[in-house]
């Protein structure tokens, strides 16, 4: 067990060693400094060329935000179709056949907004081409989207008064040349010389030693690896994601992987601190977020590696932890820092079953992705955390009763507002879903529906519950892990996450850009004495009790229900 | 938002084309290097292909050792896991038989020391490794089925253990193919 502590050890500390200089290297890239990947400069000026793109137009934040719905919409009607009529288009060698309209429409919106909810299986639901020119692309571009919008607000916040901030389709097109594109080129080269898969050919097949013939499936699937962990998308190759063998080979694919996840998001808080002119404010932020994470993480490595105790309960002694939906190659303590890690950024790619973990690791994972800021999403992360921070402003300004003020300017009625309402978003949409699921579970159980309610879960009582609280909070959290057990392929469960997938997204970006577009409008006031100091460590403690507060007071009556009376019935 | 959509078109096409198209043809070409040559690694004895290094597979007769359980039977043409909550009864009634099953064949173990991978699903259902000591904990059967001493089988075991990353990062295992591939060699 030392060993596999150790290796969750090293594996956090290799990823903070990569990410401070990588944020060093973002801030630069977006700044306009020189890099060492300017090279690239005469491709990106071709795509513009060929996009009929200048990018030295100046725009607003709504222009901002126009241009990214717009394309974000252009790439849903994209991928809708490609999955309907995936089955007359090239590089199906396993002839996979096309998507329902529910399943694709829930797949396209899914992948547009960097979730990657997965209600079909890789290796029967999808062919390569949609593998490749839906669902991988989709991957890179979702992320880049996150990566630009994050651009945009930091932009605002540097400036002291201003409604010019840059060209979306620049950042756009930057965060792809000259972080994830480069980025993935390497960790898919790690990936393919460990074992993955990276040819086009279709399903190879062997006769076992003990005379079984067995088809494995297989395809290029080494390039989708690394861009689902760097852009923290999480959509899987093979339907057992990361934990399939070929996924996820070795155990330095493992720390590969791992790294890659949470090394933008880390980077993206670093490069903030470079990029806005406050070092202090990014480490004080970094820190609270680390504080967070560790208080999630603790408690579920523990929980893993003490075993299951129905199963202690039968005389067996489980020295390896629980391994129920665990593969061997991990082992439990770094099951439990994937389960973490990939639930409080937005990856939501797992090398273990979330559904068979013990409770209390559930409702960690259930908390990691309600807050959902601590480190976060690719560029979306920072974006939440921006939200409860002008909560923590205005609830400070109130307490010492002076009108509030971010980073030199007057946080007003019109901000506060627009704070509060995608702060109250969440647990709406994630309460409402499992509310509504629950009373169609209970009232409507034999709903003709491809998969009929009454066989919606693969688990009785208060663990079924959690099934149905988990698919709402993954797709508010635009995460996509699952407690796969859902029996969610049925057009009640594709249609109703669809719609949570595009809230619980596009407002929680439109948000934080207009409220970082209008106070960047606002007149600047320098610092003085009276000043509230949004870098320090009181602050920082005020922002997470904020966090804490808000989301007790949202979810503990639903965690109740779910993990918390699991764990009360199972100890 | 008109203003916006035609170039949102052209650069879509655009990057269609270099990460979807030209990225991952890039990648297969290199893995042309790799072991497996991008296709997977196989694994050949006595002259054929008996399966993938990586991926695990079916080992239920009392003259092999065995693989985990598996929710998907081993059939790498899908993957998954069981998804069975902790405290499902279904699911803690079957686990019960695995430990009854595994103790019919192993006579003479005790079931404190059944290691518990042995008795729950792997999550992808294709998970190629035990740990060494569900390994060792089958010697006995093994060793009286095929007549070898159990220290030859243990000294097996041993052999194809592969510790930690660099000594000290993950978990110990044994790759189940390896080991009984090995295991037929052995004369």
């Amino acid at each position: 067990m030392t060993t596999e502590i150790l290796g969750v050890i090293v594996t956090y500390g290799l990823t903070l060693l990569l990410a401070w200089p990588l944020g060093k290297y973002i801030a630069k890239v977006f700044n306009g400094d020189r890099t060492m990947l300017d090279f690239m400069a005469p491709m990106e000026s071709l795509f513009y060329k060929l996009s009929g793109i200048n990018p030295r137009e100046e725009m607003n934040w709504k222009q901002h935000l126009k241009a990214l719905l717009t394309i974000n919409l252009v790439w849903f009607v994209y991928a809708f179709f490609v999955l309907i009529f995936q089955d007359h288009l090239p590089l199906n060698p396993d002839g996979n056949p096309g998507q329902t309209p529910d399943l694709a429409f829930n797949t396209a919106i899914s992948f547009v907004v960097n979730c990657n909810l997965q209600h079909y299986s890789g290796e029967s639901g999808v062919s390569y081409f949609s593998q490749l020119f839906v669902l991988a692309f989709l991957q890179f571009v979702s992320a880049a989207t996150g990566i630009a919008a994050l651009v945009v607000v930091l932009k605002a916040l540097r400036e002291k008064t201003t409604d010019k901030l840059g060209n979306f389709w620049e950042f756009f097109v930057k965060s792809i040349t000259r972080l994830l594109l480069p980025l993935s080129i390497v960790m898919a080269i790690i990936l393919a010389f460990n074992g993955t898969p990276a040819s086009y050919k279709g399903k190879g097949s062997y006769v076992s030693m003990q005379g079984d013939t067995v088809n494995v499936s297989r395809g290029p699937a080494a390039g989708m690896i690394a861009i689902k962990h760097l852009g923290t998308n999480g959509g899987g190759w093979f339907g057992a994601n990361s934990s399939h063998p070929l996924e996820n080979p070795n155990y330095i694919t493992y720390i590969t992987e791992m790294v890659a996840q949470v090394i933008i998001p880390i980077a993206m808080i670093f490069a903030l601190g470079y990029f806005i002119r406050r070092k202090k404010f990014a480490y004080v932020v970094f820190g609270i977020m680390t504080i967070g994470m560790l208080c999630l993480l603790i408690p579920t490595i523990i929980t893993e590696v003490n075993g299951n105790p129905a199963i202690a309960h039968m005389g067996v002694t489980q020295p390896t932890g629980a391994m129920e939906g665990k593969e061997v190659r991990f082992g439990p303590a770094g099951s439990a820092y994937w389960s973490v890690v990939t639930t409080i950024i937005s990856t939501g790619s797992v090398n273990a079953w979330h559904d068979s973990t013990m409770p209390v690791s559930g409702l960690m994972q259930l908390l990691g992705m309600m807050i959902n800021s601590f480190y976060g999403g690719c560029g979306v992360g920072f974006l939440n955390y921006f939200v409860y921070i002008i909560i923590a402003v205005f609830i400070s300004g109130l307490m010492v009763g002076r009108t509030p003020e971010f980073m030199g300017h007057k946080l007003e009625a019109r901000e506060v507002k627009i704070a509060a309402l995608i702060t109250l978003l969440s647990p709406f949409l994630i309460l409402a879903g499992t509310a509504l699921s629950s009373y169609v579970l209970a009232h409507h159980p034999d709903a003709d529906w491809a998969v009929k309610p009454s066989a919606w879960l693969n688990n009785p009582g208060y663990h079924g519950f959690s099934e149905m609280l988990y698919e709402y909070t993954s797709a508010n959290a635009n995460n996509g892990s699952g407690f796969e057990g859902l029996g969610d392929n049925n057009i009640f469960w594709n249609i109703t996450t669809g719609f949570v997938l595009i809230l619980g997204r596009f407002l929680p970006i439109i948000g934080p850009l207009a409220i970082a577009g209008l106070l960047a409008k606002k007149k600047y006031i320098p610092a003085s004495a009276g000043t509230l100091k949004t870098d320090s460590l009181t602050f920082g403690v005020v922002t997470l009790a904020v966090i804490i507060i808000i989301n007790a007071l949202s979810y503990f009556p639903a965690l109740t229900l779910g993990p918390i009376a699991e764990y009360l019935s199972l100890h | 938002m008109k203003r916006y959509i035609l170039p949102a078109i052209r650069l879509t096409v655009v990057l269609i084309v270099v990460l979807a198209g030209i990225f991952p043809l890039f990648i297969s070409a290199i893995a042309k290097m790799a072991p497996g040559k991008g296709d997977g690694e196989t694994v050949t004895h006595n002259g054929r292909i008996v399966g993938y290094a990586n991926i695990g597979q079916k080992f239920t007769g009392d003259k092999y050792f065995w693989s985990r359980p598996s929710a998907v039977d081993y059939n790498a043409a899908g993957s998954g896991g069981s998804n069975k909550g902790a405290a499902n009864p279904d699911y803690l009634k079957t686990v019960q038989e695995r430990i009854d099953t595994f103790l019919v064949h192993n006579p003479g173990v005790r079931k404190e020391d059944i290691p518990v991978e042995l008795v729950t699903a792997s999550a992808s259902g294709l998970d190629p490794d035990l740990s060494p000591a569900a390994a060792d904990i089958q010697v006995a059967r093994i060793a009286k089925i095929r007549g070898i001493p159990a220290t030859r089988l243990h000294a097996l075991v041993d052999q194809y253990t592969k510790g930690p990353l660099l000594g000290m990062l993950g978990p110990s295992k044994v790759n189940v193919l390896q080991l009984n591939i090995a295991l037929d060699d052995l004369k």
